[in-house]
């Protein structure tokens, strides 16, 4: 059994190296491009997008979507783990309240983005309407942060008094921090106490919060009239759309923290093969919905849905579609139904390619449906009628993805990304007997 | 160019104001749709006096006009904006039988409004439902919903509903989120997406003139939504709407739904028994929107559909002045 030195000392943050500085350096110059992309929109206006009266929205709001439907994973994970209590949850959570939260600050940010009038951001607090989905976002979104931001918060407390401890002599400025962010935390068991109940609040609220943002973002679609939106199985539609890529985001950086930081003691193979079995579920729930959303309709459809489905399954969006829906959706679960699909390899590939199905898979709800109105597209210009985005709108939309990794990456550096003192807890507790649970 | 660019719109307000003079003097059309406005109803002296309009031109009018002016000017200010003009209900009536694409109503709308985007408010569609069916000409402006969603959706009561049916956009406080003109179902809305640009292209002069939803265009706004407005600010002071009195076959029947009267301009006719006779109709009724606009059905057509395809063009519905 390891000692408990070895296990703080092989969790705390480390700094980086050569590649970690690289990447924060290509990140950084990622947000810079887009910053100057979005100054240039700020003063010529959106006409620099691709977007045009029918297609009215584009990238920003399909990457604004997969932004609150990745920043599911914490409410996910906390629903699946924390609340019912797997053990083998501890060194997930923390990396899934990271991705959160870096989420759910970006969909603030792109949401911000699509605005034509940003300098009148504030009418939406001075007129708001209650009626309006938006309205309804701009309430829920901020809510979300502070409730994640806490959720990363409270548990590490007793991380942080440990960090303090650790890196006394060696960094006393960075120990300062530490010992001031662990707001006197002492372990007491009266600390314990009011620790864990703030923590199963939190939970509890999380959960909430996470199934109210993700029907608000339903509603922002299946308020209109459109073919293709007006559905009203939207909500859980988005929900179980939202637990499929928050877990394969969970996955990719999961694998990625392990390799970087050597943590295979602690985030095991079996881990993978448990979050491999999650995200089967996951993918297949939404499979379900998606034959609701897509096969119902071939035998019912009305006129335009009819047009909305052909465009979709063998028209000018099939490739996408088909992409989405068979390497994003399909493949997983075929893959992740055999053990060797569910190493940390293959897992880490499958995770991307469904991080990868999933942004895409937002742009096919958004983009076809806009193109496809109910009065026929006349007396506009011919390039009207189709969309693919802008230069402008890559760069910002890269630029945002950028931030959202680098806010990821920063996090995982300054804080210990697997939760050390619960780590040493469980190991003492369960002492070998356990490890070996772990590992089979 | 610009000169002639004046020029033609001159000539455009010049003969709608004649016309609507006109109507007056025949004791149908304006008269009645002011009815509210002047009780007494004035027969015509046939004495004539010349005035000067708004935009300097020289027009002959009855005297028992003048009168009337003055009443409405004041009625038109003692009412809120967002509220709208009281015990009035707006609507329009559009006979597709009549229709042949000629295009006028649109010109119209786009001079009178502004327009300087590629995409404009009143759209003429070439109409087929099925291979089967007959092809018919159907333009189509803001239908200002009783139910309309892009009111419902917008999330700083930017677009708002008025007592009297009109669906208005204050473009001082739009945030520019186009959620309305996804909610649209009648495409209707335009966005500003660069700088409109108007006092360059059609070179507009903004000095004195107080913004008001009630005159959506003047100015538009880089990063706002436009779209049809009903004309209120032709409405309150007795006149129809820009597209109304500029259309030659009198397609456009405008009107009040409390009064039971629309006019094109030359005749006046009940609403009720108009759509009752000729089987009026909304367009995508089964959505709910409640709109205002009523169409009459392209049935017994005096009007060829062909001769509109000459007219018809399929890439562009605002005229760029620098190609004239
Ligand atoms: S036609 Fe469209 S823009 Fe006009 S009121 Fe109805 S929903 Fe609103
Ligand atoms: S674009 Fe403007 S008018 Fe339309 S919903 Fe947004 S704020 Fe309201
Ligand atoms: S009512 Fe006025 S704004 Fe609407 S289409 Fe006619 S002219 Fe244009």
């Amino acid at each position: 059994m390891k000692k408990f030195d070895d296990i703080v000392s092989d969790l705390a943050p480390r700094e980086f190296g050569k590649t970690g500085l690289a990447w924060i350096g290509f990140l950084v110059v990622l947000v810079i491009l887009g910053i100057v992309a979005y100054a240039d929109q700020v003063i010529q206006g959106q006409k620099v997008t691709n977007m045009r009266d029918y297609a009215l929205w584009g990238i920003y709001i399909s990457n604004f979507v997969f932004f609150v439907a990745t920043s599911f994973v914490g409410s996910a994970t906390v629903a699946i783990l924390r609340l019912t209590n797997n053990s083998w949850r501890t060194p997930l959570v923390r990396i899934a309240e990271i991705i959160t939260l870096a989420c759910i600050v970006m969909a603030g940010i792109t949401i911000t983005i699509d605005m034509a009038r940003p300098d009148r951001v504030m009418n939406l607090f001075i007129h708001a309407r209650l009626q309006s989905p938006i309205t309804w976002d701009i309430i829920i979104i901020p809510t979300f942060i502070v409730i994640s931001l806490l959720m990363l918060y409270f548990p590490l407390l007793p991380d942080f008094a440990l960090m303090k401890k650790h890196f006394e002599t060696s960094k006393p400025r960075l120990s300062r921090w530490y010992g001031r962010l662990s707001l006197k935390w002492t372990g007491s068991s009266a600390q314990k106490a009011l620790h864990s109940r703030s923590i199963m609040v939190l939970s509890v609220l999380i959960l909430i919060a996470g199934v109210m943002l993700q029907t608000i973002d339903a509603w922002l679609f299946s308020t209109t009239y459109r073919t293709g939106w007006d559905s009203s199985a939207f909500a859980p539609y988005f929900i179980s759309g939202a637990f499929v890529a928050g877990i394969g985001a969970l996955v990719t950086v999961i694998y990625i923290v392990r390799r970087t930081r050597k943590l295979e003691e602690y985030i095991t193979e079996g881990h993978f093969d448990k979050m491999g079995k999650l995200l089967t579920l996951a993918c297949i729930i939404y499979l379900y919905f998606n034959i609701n959303e897509y096969v119902i309709p071939f035998f019912t459809a009305k006129k335009g849905e009819d047009a909305h489905l052909e465009s979709l399954l063998t028209g000018h969006y099939a490739g996408l579609f088909w992409f989405v829906t068979l390497a994003g959706l399909v493949l997983p679960i075929f893959l992740l139904l055999f053990k060797k699909g569910r190493k940390p390899l293959p897992m880490f590939f499958i995770g991307i390619v469904v991080v990868i199905g999933s942004w895409w898979k937002r742009y096919i709800i958004i983009t076809p449906t806009l193109l496809e109105p109910f009065m026929p597209i006349q007396g506009v210009p011919e390039s009207w009628r189709t969309y693919f985005p802008s230069a402008h709108e890559w760069i910002i939309t890269i630029a945002t993805l950028a931030m959202a990794l680098l806010i990821i990456t920063l996090l995982v550096r300054f804080l210990p990304a697997v939760p050390v003192q619960r780590t040493a807890d469980e190991m003492e507790t369960k002492a070998e007997a356990s490890l070996k649970k772990i590992a089979s | 160019m610009d000169e002639n660019n004046k020029k033609t719109r001159r000539k455009f307000l010049d003969r709608g104001l004649k016309l609507g003079v006109a109507g007056v003097l025949g004791g149908i059309g304006l008269s009645k749709l002011s009815a509210k406005f002047a009780p007494d109803d004035k027969a015509p002296t046939g004495e004539t006096m010349e005035l000067m309009t708004t935009d300097g031109t020289i027009v002959e009018i009855d005297t028992s006009e003048v009168m009337e002016v003055e009443h409405h000017h004041h009625y038109s200010m003692d009412y809120n904006v967002r509220e709208g003009i009281p015990n009035r209900k707006f609507v329009m009536v559009v006979d597709l039988a009549k229709c042949k694409n000629a295009l006028k109503c649109q010109q119209s709308c786009n001079k009178n409004h502004y327009i300087t985007g590629d995409n404009a408010w009143l759209k003429v569609y070439k109409m087929q439902e099925s291979a089967d069916t007959a092809p018919y000409w159907l333009p189509t402006m803001c239908q200002h919903c009783d139910k309309p969603a892009c009111v419902t959706v917008c999330p700083v009561d930017a677009t708002f509903k008025r007592e009297d049916g009109l669906v208005l956009i204050d473009n001082e406080r739009c945030i520019g989120c186009r959620f309305c003109m996804a909610a649209c179902p009648y495409s209707t809305r335009v966005f500003n997406w660069g700088d409109p640009g108007q006092e360059v292209t059609l070179n507009m002069d903004m000095t004195g003139v107080e913004p008001t939803p009630e005159y959506a265009g003047r100015p538009s706004l880089k990063g706002t939504v436009d779209k049809c407005d009903f004309c209120p600010h032709m409405v309150k002071e007795g006149e129809l709407p820009h597209c109304v009195t500029a259309c030659p076959n009198g397609v456009f029947y405008f009107g009040d739904k409390y009064e039971d009267t629309v006019t094109n301009g030359e005749e006046t006719l009940r609403l009720s028994k108009l759509l009752e006779d000729k089987a009026g109709y909304r367009l995508l009724e089964s959505l709910g929107t409640e709109p205002s606009v009523y169409y009459l059905p392209p049935v017994d057509r005096l009007v060829d559909f062909e001769e509109g395809m000459s007219e018809f063009k399929e890439f562009e519905s605002v005229e760029k002045p620098s190609e004239e």
